[in-house]
């Protein structure tokens, strides 16, 4: 079927999207659909990302002068603590597996649903009610532990709701963990015939390694969890020096969790732009099979580096010395997907739309990101930039310049199909840009600033570094604006966006031979795959996207 | 069901032999904790706990007869596990049992006032 | 089939694929269960590899009867469960029932006798605290432990026992068919939890005897 033909067939007398199969608030909160499911996590993670965008607004404003401006310093160590708690667990772990993994993986794979289509109802609700319920803990006084409850502050001294933010996130682990299992069944189990494991999009492959990594990694941060609450509810010995605890256990165990969570966060995007990229530059995506043993090592690897975080916490050297090695390690698969992504470009034909500049600044912003990560994975440099702001850039560059920029990449991409509408190409890419710019203004300046000394987490600090905060602050205004702006236009395109087309982009992969949006049951008929993925042509025209000549769809024989 | 008689008795006997199994070498990790074997006494009782997981999950919980793909998740929790352990281990075992002054620091193996690890 | 009612849910195309997607289903839950405990057992290990002697210490005063009985009344409930994920893939109703009776009823005795044994503990005041009776202060760290690996072991039984009620009840109401591959489900869950008290038994049980 061509493109036209599927696009007219949307509108005609096919069945109902999963839009319309139901209109109350009833079967939205108890749809088994993955694709209903999907919106309900993307609702849900936007409203967090904003609480927590605000909480990082204030202390931003905070830091414009040295010696505070509104907040007293308890209030200020519990923004940043609620803005690393809800940023890192409510909005990027589940961000791009639970929104466009959920939504895109029976699509991709050309099946009806997921595994376990209630349990990926669970999934949501744990989410929700964990989320909620740490969130009003947080909001009402909240915590000042920083997200990485670090004993016997959190034990011991901290006061507020340790135990109440410690219980909600442990709850919402579960939903990390069913998602992950659901995720994986559901590759293994439900592939339409003839699409072998080497035939899977690189999305697909990167739902797999992070679902390896949630089902593994998370119930050792619930552990940890529950220790603080043990310790801090019953007076239970676990991390207490004074009876033989050692605090740095408490550091291994959430470690052990919360360095594989940021391959969690980085897995997925790179799914994401591994899609953008060759559908934007009309080639195959360079180096296919190193591409994916490039996931699978770094969902190995990356289980085997937590002790990096702990440096100057009283391991042994010869500790550091084995996690040093194999942080450098690590980051040869995550090099060789930058790699291949740029030698996928050579000799494309290359536009700009959104989706491409969102994906593009991926690639940029993480390869700063991860080269600063082999500063830091480094003992002696770690020493002098650990918990300054250079750890601060780091990270903020690989989860917002990475992650973020990946799943605005991804929300742009696949919009058409999700809602059936396009969005303004023109405010997209203003958006875009603006988001580049901005990021760079907030972050950059805090590589320098942490490294000439300025320490994280610190309320007040030395007058020298006021015009670097300042900086960073103005960059973070235009950085909010610029999260702001998809809002308003994604709105806009819900009521009067043009009508998408079932492949906007003439782009490979299952998703696109079904309709815009799609039925509920995905697929009229089963596809049976069989080419490679990436089947782009060198010889594509460049301009009108319903124009191009629809690429051989897969196992269509019509 | 052909032959159904016989296979009955076949597939019922297989579980009470596991169980046998199982309750005997609970009773022996459970005497030779009496014993004064020292060190050997941990390792002995640990073994035989891992000896009676294993018949467990090969026998009760059915992975020999079931797909390759359900071992290697059984596989790779544990090997996962060995992770977290060796890693972790290595931090502690390596740990300098040399303080300031004599004090050797809290939280390092084999100081002069323990018998040694295990 | 004996039943009218199928086992067979969307998305799977036949039975025996959804009957070999449960078994991975649960098999990667119990992995994630693996790493859960295993933080705890790690703990452990830690300890007491840096304390040895006041862990023999602290040991030797854990009640090694209630502790092998709750052994014996686990790996019975283990053999009762197979029994029972047999009889169901025969088909055979009501040795199915029996045996998730029979099951949650060994399960059930263990949480007695878990709950008599801890009445017993806190009565010689073996809870880490000011007045905790034994020296060094790491033997606190041992019984920390214990208070902590068997509450969660229980609440991981006491879910168990519930899950097994509930899904015989299921059966029993011929909501779903005996042979349904939900029952794989809940017998691997059970198994897994027997596991973790085989390997809790000679840490807790066994320690400071000789």
């Amino acid at each position: 079927m061509t493109n036209a033909a599927i696009a007219d067939a949307a509108v005609g007398t096919e069945p109902a999207s999963y839009l319309e199969a139901g209109h109350t608030l009833i079967s939205w909160l108890t749809t088994t659909d993955h694709k209903r499911i999907a919106i309900l996590y993307a609702i849900s993670i936007t409203l967090f990302f904003f609480i927590g965008g605000i909480a990082i607004a204030m202390v931003r404003l905070e830091l414009m002068t040295p010696h505070g401006l509104f907040l007293t310093s308890d209030a200020y160590n519990r923004l940043f603590s609620l803005h690393g708690i809800i940023m890192v667990w409510f909005f990027l772990v589940p961000s791009i597996p639970a929104t466009m993994g959920n939504f895109l993986l029976p699509l991709m794979i050309g099946a009806h649903d997921v595994a376990f289509p209630r349990l990926n109802l669970l999934s949501w609700y744990l989410y929700v009610f964990g989320a909620a319920f740490t969130v009003y803990a947080l909001l009402s006084g909240g915590v000042d532990t920083g997200w990485t409850f670090y004993t016997p502050l959190s034990t011991n001294y901290a006061t507020g709701y340790v135990i109440a933010a410690a219980a909600g996130v442990f709850v919402v682990g579960f939903s990390s963990i069913a998602t992950g299992v659901n995720f994986i069944a559901t590759i293994h189990m439900l592939r339409a015939p003839g699409l072998t494991w080497f035939r899977l999009p690189l999305f697909v492959w990167g739902m797999y390694t992070v679902s390896m990594v949630m089902v593994l990694a998370t119930p050792v941060l619930a552990m940890s969890l529950l220790l603080v609450i043990a310790e801090r509810a019953f007076g239970l010995p676990i991390f207490d020096a004074a009876r033989g605890g050692d605090p740095v256990l408490f550091q291994h165990m959430f470690w052990f969790y919360s360095h594989p969570a940021v391959y969690i966060m980085i897995l997925p995007a790179m799914g994401v732009v591994s899609e953008v990229i060759p559908c934007f530059a009309r080639r195959a995506i360079f180096g296919y099979t190193f591409m994916v043993y490039a996931l699978i090592a770094i969902a190995v690897i990356g289980f085997m580096v937590w002790g990096h975080h702990m440096f100057v916490a009283g391991q042994s050297p010869l500790a550091n010395l084995v996690f040093s090695f194999l942080s450098f390690i690590v980051a040869v698969p995550s090099a060789i997907k930058v790699f291949n992504w740029t030698a996928t470009l050579h000799r494309g034909q290359i536009t700009f739309e959104a989706p491409m500049l969102y994906a593009l600044g991926f690639v940029g912003l993480f390869t700063i990101g991860g080269l600063t990560g082999l500063f830091l994975a480094s003992v002696p440099i770690d020493i002098h930039a650990t918990d300054t702001y250079f750890v601060i850039a780091h990270f903020h560059f690989i989860m917002v310049g990475g992650t973020v920029s990946a799943y605005m990449a991804g929300l742009h991409f696949w919009w058409p199909k999700v809602t059936g509408r396009m969005y303004s190409e023109a405010w997209a890419r203003f958006a875009a840009i603006t988001t580049f710019l901005g990021f760079n203004a907030t972050f950059m300046p805090q590589f320098v600033m942490g490294w000439d000394g300025m320490p994280r987490r610190y309320h007040y600090y030395p007058d020298v570094f006021q015009a670097w905060h300042v900086m960073s602050s103005v960059g973070a205004l235009i950085l909010a604006v610029a999260y702001v702006l998809p809002l308003i236009y994604f709105g806009w395109s819900l009521i009067y966006g043009r009508r998408a087309p079932a492949n906007p982009w003439n782009a490979t992969g299952l998703e696109w031979q079904t309709s815009s949006p799609p039925p509920k049951e995905n697929f009229l008929r089963l596809p049976r795959v069989e080419v490679e993925p990436y089947a782009y042509s060198d010889t594509d025209q460049v301009s009108g996207a319903n124009n191009r000549m629809p690429v051989r769809a897969q196992g269509e024989t019509a | 069901m052909t032959n159904s008689h016989g296979r009955r008795v076949h597939v019922w006997l297989r579980p009470i032999a596991v169980w046998v199994a199982l309750v005997l070498l609970g009773l022996a990790s459970l005497g030779s904790a009496y014993l004064p074997l020292n060190a050997f006494n941990t390792s002995l009782n640990l073994a035989i706990a891992g000896t009676m997981v294993i018949l467990l999950w090969l026998f009760l919980m059915d992975l020999v007869g079931s797909e390759a793909l359900v071992r290697l998740i059984a596989v790779a929790g544990l090997l996962w596990l060995s992770f977290m352990f060796a890693l972790t281990l290595s931090d502690y075992f390596s740990r300098a049992c040399e303080g300031p002054g004599d004090v050797p620091p809290a939280t390092c193996v084999n100081q002069k006032t323990n018998r040694g690890a295990f | 089939m004996s039943d009218a009612v199928t086992a067979l849910r969307e998305p799977w195309p036949d039975l025996d694929r959804q009957r070999e997607g449960v078994s991975v289903g649960i098999w990667l839950f119990i992995a994630s269960e693996v790493l859960f405990f295993g933080a705890l057992f790690l703990g452990y290990t830690v300890y007491r590899t840096l304390y040895p002697e006041a862990f023999r210490i602290a040991g030797a005063q854990t009640d090694v009867f209630y502790g092998g009985v709750n052994l014996l009344l686990l790996l019975t409930s283990s053999v009762t469960m197979t029994f029972g994920v047999d009889a169901s893939r025969q088909e055979r109703r009501r040795t199915t029932l029996v045996c998730l009776g029979l099951t949650m009823l060994l399960g059930t005795a263990f949480l007695i006798f878990k709950g008599f044994e801890y009445s017993a503990d806190i009565a010689k005041g073996l809870f880490p605290g000011a007045h905790f009776p034994l020296q060094p202060p790491q033997t606190q760290l041992f019984w920390a432990f214990y208070w902590v690996m068997t509450a969660v072991h229980a609440v991981h039984l006491a879910v168990g026992v519930g899950v097994v009620g509930v899904f015989a009840l299921i059966l029993w109401r011929r909501l779903l068919p005996i042979e349904s591959p939900g029952m794989l489900g809940v017998a691997t869950y059970w198994h897994f939890v027997d596991t973790v008290w085989i390997i809790l038994f000679p840490l807790l049980y066994l320690v400071g005897r000789s």
